[in-house]
């Protein structure tokens, strides 16, 4: 393992369900935006000055999304076997998971920037 | 020759050009902010597609090993992930902003518009209160603020100018808005973009641009009765044959709301929404065989009518101006 990963981090090892955070983040950030926009049009018409609280939520989603990617990175680049990394072993299964993980995390970063984008801008109920 | 015939094939891409309906000849802001998002489109992806004409030249052409194992992914991570990824949310910020409606204001003018199995209904808000009804023709300032409230009568429908803005569909039961701003005085053209039925493709309505205090005298001259509304054998005829059961004429006693506002049609600049010269010799056809014209149409046809009959409510039509 790198050095300056946290010992929680350490600890914490890459499997199925650490896999579903991203995109898990990536649909709860977009629920939050279409919940956000109609309560805002709801009670107040219109969503134009600057909107701190989905600003908030957008970086936390993306702090989730960079976390859970940054742990990924390091598990993907744990010592094993020689490649190809694709026999049923455990540092193999490690690696491939922790990849999978660090893609989604890509994807899920953009797409929640894509999703915040528009809220941002558009700020017009109709 | 083998040019020759490439320009022929050429020139007919160009058939479709024209000043009056045109996405590209735009006379409002929503329109040439589309045209600029599109323009922006089509050379950057040109521009993309030269790059990786030139690196797939390269990559070919280039002898074995010249990359590490570690600089192909590294290319791969960049043009392909992270390369795309930059590009297009810049393309979408820079379109964004477009997509923002148009603010209105409480002076701001606001027209109705309800399709219709196959013509259009106009409402203008008036500035002291009501409103005034007219039909498959719409006039709007230039330089003013027009907020456009769309909704359909039977089916779908969808309301499009071309030269002033995108499309926005007219649903029943809903009212959509489009909020736009005219630029460019001058005689353009809309049509209907969502499939309504047999003539669908008949479906089209002239747009006036016009000055504002051009605008603002013809509103108020609107409401007044056309000078020969309700006189002559003309009128004796649109009355006898029932015409008035679903056309209305103001300052007669025909107020029905079920087909077009014929106060002035004098006035109007084509016949049949959008698709005919507005003669009396094609009004008159119209009037006995209006299905001809317009397949599908609600109006019955009145071939019991004489041709001078028929010529006759034409030429009191055509007089109401």
């Amino acid at each position: 393992m790198k050095r300056g990963l946290p010992g929680w981090a350490l600890r914490l090892r890459v499997t199925l369900w650490t896999l579903i955070v991203p995109p898990t983040t990536w649909a709860a950030h977009f629920l939050f935006a279409y919940l956000w926009a109609a309560i805002n049009c709801a009670k107040v018409g219109q969503f134009a000055t600057f909107p701190w609280l989905f600003v908030g939520g957008t970086v936390a989603a993306l702090l989730v999304i960079l976390a859970s990617g940054w742990i990924a990175w390091h598990q993907s680049r744990v010592p094993g076997d020689a490649p190809p990394h694709e026999e049923s072993t455990d540092v193999d299964r490690l690696r491939f998971l922790a990849k999978s993980t660090l893609l989604l995390s890509g994807l899920s970063f953009v797409a929640v920037i894509f999703t915040a984008l528009p809220v941002v801008f558009i700020g017009d109920c109709r | 020759m083998r040019r020759i015939g490439a320009s022929l094939a050429a020139s007919a891409l160009l058939s479709a050009c024209n000043r009056h309906q045109s996405a590209l000849a735009t006379f409002g802001a929503e329109a040439t902010n589309i045209r600029t998002i599109t323009i922006a489109l089509v050379v950057g992806a040109a521009v993309i597609a030269a790059i990786m004409i030139g690196v797939y030249w390269r990559a070919v052409r280039a002898p074995e090993g010249q990359l590490t194992h570690k600089q192909g992914m590294r290319l791969v991570l960049w043009l392909g992930g992270i390369g795309p990824a930059i590009v297009l949310t810049v393309i979408l910020i820079f379109a964004l902003p477009a997509m923002r409606p148009r603010v209105t204001g409480a002076g701001d003018l606001t027209i109705h518009v309800e399709g219709e199995q196959f013509w259009w209904r106009v409402g203008y808000e008036r500035p002291g209160g009501g409103v005034l009804v007219s039909a498959n023709e719409v006039r709007v300032p230039v330089g003013r603020t027009v907020a456009f409230e769309l909704t359909g009568r039977d089916v779908i429908h969808s309301f499009w100018i071309p030269g002033l803005a995108g499309k926005m569909d007219m649903i029943p039961g809903r009212t959509n808005s489009l909020v736009v701003r005219a630029d460019k005085a001058g005689r353009y053209r809309g049509v209907c973009t969502e499939f309504c039925g047999l003539s669908h493709a008949l479906m089209a309505f002239d747009v006036v641009a016009m000055e504002p205090a051009a605008f603002d005298a013809w509103l108020a001259g609107q409401a007044r009765p056309a000078a020969g509304a309700g006189q002559g054998e003309g009128e004796r005829l649109f009355a006898a044959n029932g015409c008035g059961g679903c056309h209305a004429i103001r300052g007669t006693e025909h107020n029905s709301r079920i087909g077009p506002d014929l106060s002035r049609y004098g006035e109007r600049l084509t016949l049949g929404a959008g698709i005919l010269p507005p003669t009396v010799e094609r009004t008159a056809q119209f009037i006995r065989a209006p299905q001809e014209a317009k397949p599908g149409v609600r109006m019955p046809a009145y071939p019991q009518l004489s041709n001078q009959e028929a010529r006759a409510i034409a030429v009191y039509l055509k007089g109401l101006k």
